[in-house]
């Protein structure tokens, strides 16, 4: 559970629809998130969540619908924009930049605020090595904040795959996200390892403020730290509400047992 | 035992960020420079300085500037040889029409002109890639082997493209003999790499590699690829046209479109796989093992006493290319810079085996 | 009108012959999913190799009947093309499964020095003849219908028409035969298909050969017409604007795309090419796969390419 009080609403999907050709991925999916709120969605696999993501963040764009994040409306978003407004995730698959080592994957993260231009970097005296040193304390932090020091020069390639996963956050983190979208962030790991998820997940909702919105099929993990809880099924919509409405919804167990509808 | 690390700590980010952190390194390279700066040109017969470390140098600023683009960047181009003639015959434009104009800004001027080719020819880049884009970048080849061969204006109004420089000088200095082409070659290719490291392990190297690993997460992160990219064929079609310039001015004298031809492309790709794709130091090795690799094939035979001719020399070259382009790619993609890595990891627990 | 169209029946059995080298891409391509920037010094080593059997067995063999002498010439440059590929698969191909599709790119381009270099150095470095009969003496045709009647090639036509009777058969191969749908499985994906007990190695090897025999086909063609030389394998460069133009994975595309080549080549040539200084051959076909893939980057044929996240 959230710590900080939650506010007003931050991000509005409103009937978004998405088919890759004949394949319907979402049809007609309306929630709300708040902000500073940890919101999950949760759904059988191919319910459409990680398509969700990838519409919120820009990556796919819905055929129908709207975004509204902050305000401001889209009906199409480019990844970049997303960025730019302050929206960072990371992915199922993670998509870490194989070929260089954890620094510099969570320097990546930094692109955004890096200004000096080439002719400058070429000679690196001067506000070149100047940003470069200041990005270096701000992702040193967030180094030790997930607590990967010893691994900082490694190849992210040879790393084991609970630790890329961190990478992975760390360098979502690295946006200084106003809204950080985590797909399946602990997938793949064994009880010690989503202990310390968790628990980064939630420090960073408590001391920044973020807002939380996590696909998760750890359904222990999804009611312990979610305030609220959205249900996809088939590409649609089933359950909206607090984790307690969510768990006694007679749709989503349906669901989850696999009844014929 | 030689090259520890130990007591080596860093106090500092800066420090920590230096291009060769451990101080062995650090030795090594001056003295590489200590050799290159002083005691070659003093000692070195001129047939190695004229036939072997001049075209190894323009060769390697060459393969510096495409190692950028495809090692980097990940963005493939068989198109180098033509940005290469471009910054060779723009240098000699701005050489020959303009009275009094200065060498290093002629050559400057070249490598600018091959900037806006590049970036042009790059602009597919946006839109397709791997495969798709090499056969752009052969557009982009035989477009301008046609325009310099063609297009009057472009040459001075020159027959058949073929157009040549005497007389260079830089401050008033003479660049004639062999020793004073190498100390000019010698000092650009140090400045251009210095400049090309930097990039590459700022924030532009960064966003570079990002682009190459994983477009679509790069553009999450905040990345525009559009941006990436152009500055990648920009940064490295530069380079390519100064070194273009470099080869015409400096090591042929005269030249045509053909000095500048596909086989030139292939040859500076060969280079940079070879060498190692994405570092610096490989685009040294594969330059000086495509150098000098045709110069001890022709001369092998004589030495161990059969006599070749050269037609199955060149043919037996070719071959033995083909074979090590497979070879490296099986046994070690990243090229002869990974071996080097490699044997230096090892020697960081020499004597001991692990 | 009569020039227009000699112009352009040439443009079009220019195009029939890049068509049949672009044929061998497109099906490595379309079975293994690797680029083969081989091809070329594939057509010049069978070339090669059929032109100089044919020169050497009836020194060896003492038969002279030029069509025996021809048939065993043919015989032996396929069982030389079928051990390349059995080579290429074993050395090669198979050592660089797991590489990105870069890596393979240039494996290629490496193989192709390395033919290029071989070939010379085991059949020589001349221009060879290769005479299969073709009727060397052009013909006019349509002499009642315009004024001096339009001149064709016999030679070019029957290239054409063997080209089309491969293309056919090709079709057929995949389209009917169980070894035809295996290739197409495994050009559509290599795991499953291996999961229903196909042998993947043993499928390269007769797609390369299958290639191979493309080649020889291509060589023998090409050969006949300009003699037997080293520039054979630069022709073959062009035959990569042909797969962009008729998309990679398709057999039918590597026809019209090699046509559209070939004339767009010779018309603008013969039209555009004096206002600019002629020769711009060297380069219209490239721009003009340039400009396609700017457009429709899977060509009029290929499959769409789609960027899984």
């Amino acid at each position: 559970m959230s710590a900080r009080q939650v506010g007003d609403i931050i991000l509005a999907v409103d009937d978004i629809s998405l088919a890759f050709g004949g394949v319907k991925a979402l049809t007609g999916i309306s929630f709300d998130v708040r902000e500073h709120e940890v919101r999950a969605i949760i759904g059988p696999n191919g319910a459409g969540k990680s398509s969700l993501l990838n519409c919120i963040n820009g990556v796919y764009t819905p055929q129908k619908g709207r975004i509204r994040f902050r305000n401001e409306s889209f009906a199409q978003m480019s990844p970049h924009r997303a960025a730019v407004m302050g929206i960072a995730r990371t992915f199922q698959n993670l998509a870490l930049f194989k070929g260089m080592s954890v620094l510099d994957n969570i320097m990546t993260g930094r692109s955004l605020r890096m200004r000096s231009n080439l002719l400058w970097q070429a000679i690196r005296i001067g506000p070149a090595q100047r940003e470069e040193l200041e990005h270096r304390e701000f992702v040193e932090k967030i180094i030790d904040f997930l607590e990967i020091q010893a691994y900082r020069k490694t190849p992210v390639g040879r790393l084991p795959y609970g630790l890329q996963k961190r990478v992975d956050l760390g360098r979502a983190l690295a946006m200084e996200p106003v809204m950080l979208l985590l797909d399946e962030p602990m997938a793949g790991m064994n009880l010690e390892e989503k202990q310390d998820m968790c628990r980064f997940i939630l420090d960073v909702n408590d001391e920044f403020g973020t807002t939380i919105v996590l696909i998760e099929h750890d359904m222990g993990v999804v009611m312990d730290i979610s305030d609220r809880v959205v249900v996809l099924d088939y590409g649609r919509k089933i359950g909206d509400g607090t984790p307690d409405d969510v768990r006694n919804n007679r749709d989503v167990i349906d669901a989850y047992l696999g009844t014929t509808h | 035992m030689l090259y520890r690390e130990n007591g080596q700590f860093k106090t500092n980010y800066r420090a920590d960020q230096q291009i060769f952190p451990i101080l062995q390194d650090r030795i090594g390279i001056a003295i590489v420079l200590l050799i290159a700066f002083v005691l070659v040109p003093l000692t070195a017969p001129e047939y190695l300085l004229r036939a072997i470390l001049i075209p190894f140098l323009i060769l390697s600023l060459a393969a510096l500037g495409l190692n950028i683009l495809v090692g980097y960047c990940g963005q493939i181009s068989l198109g180098t040889g033509a940005f290469m003639a471009v910054g060779a015959y723009a240098a000699y434009n701005f050489q020959a029409r303009i009275d009094g104009f200065p060498l290093l800004l002629s050559l400057l001027c070249g490598g600018l002109c091959a900037t806006l080719v590049g970036v042009a020819f790059g602009i597919p880049s946006l839109r397709i890639k791997g495969l798709y884009l090499a056969v752009a970048t052969l557009a982009a080849q035989f477009f301008v082997d046609w325009a310099f061969l063609r297009i009057k204006w472009l040459t001075n109004d020159s027959t058949s493209g073929s157009v040549s420089v005497a007389g260079l000088q830089i401050f008033g200095l003479r660049i004639e003999s062999p020793e004073q082409k190498y100390l000019f070659c010698l000092a650009i290719v140090a400045v251009f790499a210095l400049g090309a490291k930097n990039l590459v392990r700022g924030a532009i190297g960064r966003e570079w590699m990002a682009i190459r690993d994983m477009d679509v997460a790069a553009s999450v992160i905040g990345i525009r690829p559009m941006y990436a990219k152009l500055t990648a064929f920009a940064v490295s079609s530069f380079i390519v046209g100064v070194a273009g310039a470099l080869w015409g001015f400096v090591y042929l004298g005269t030249w045509e479109p053909a000095a500048f031809s596909i086989d030139r492309s292939f040859q500076l790709l060969f280079m940079v796989i070879i060498g190692g794709l994405g570092s610096i130091m490989g685009s040294f090795f594969g330059a000086a093992f495509i150098v000098v690799l045709p110069i001890v094939l022709d001369n092998l035979p004589y030495w161990f006493g059969i006599p070749v001719d050269t037609a199955l020399a060149s043919h037996l070259t070719f071959m033995i290319f083909g074979s090590l382009i497979v070879f490296f790619l099986i046994v070690e993609p990243h090229g002869i810079a990974r071996l080097w890595s490699t044997a230096k990891e090892k020697l960081r627990l020499w004597p001991f085996p692990h | 009108m009569g020039f227009f169209l000699e112009t352009l029946l040439g443009g079009l059995m220019t195009g029939m012959l890049y068509s049949l080298i672009a044929l061998g891409f497109v099906l490595i391509f379309k079975a293994s999913g690797v680029f083969n920037f081989a091809q070329g010094s594939m057509v010049l080593f069978a070339a090669l190799a059929m032109a100089r059997f044919a020169e050497w067995l009836p020194h060896w063999t003492g038969l002279s009947n030029k069509f025996l002498v021809n048939a065993l010439a043919l015989l032996v440059a396929l069982a030389i093309m079928i051990v390349v590929a059995w080579l290429i698969e074993r050395l090669v191909l198979g050592k660089l499964v797991n590489q990105e599709g870069i890596a393979l790119l240039m494996a290629t381009l490496g193989v192709a020095y390395f033919l290029d270099g071989f070939g010379q150095v085991l059949f020589g470095s001349d221009i060879y003849k290769l005479d299969v009969g073709m009727p060397k003496d052009p013909v006019i045709v349509l002499d009642k219908v315009l004024p001096g009647g339009v001149l064709v090639s016999l030679e070019d036509l029957i290239a054409a028409g063997v080209a089309a009777a491969l293309v056919a058969l090709l079709a057929v191969f995949f389209q009917k035969t169980s070894t035809g749908r295996a290739l197409r499985a495994v050009a559509d994906d290599h795991q499953a298909a291996q999961a229903i007990g196909i042998r993947l190695s043993r499928i390269w090897v007769i797609v390369w050969s299958v290639a191979g025999f493309v080649a020889i086909v291509a060589g023998i063609i090409w050969g006949s017409k300009l003699g037997v030389q080293f520039s054979l394998s630069l022709v073959a460069l062009k035959a990569l604007p042909v797969v962009i133009l008729g998309g990679l994975t398709s057999v039918p595309g590597a026809i019209v795309g090699g046509l559209l080549i070939g004339v767009g080549e010779k018309l603008s040539e013969v039209y555009i090419g004096p206002y600019l200084g002629g020769g711009i051959e060297i380069w219209f076909a490239y721009v003009l796969a340039l400009l396609f893939l700017l457009v429709r980057p899977q060509g009029l044929f290929g499959e769409k390419i789609i960027d899984r996240v």
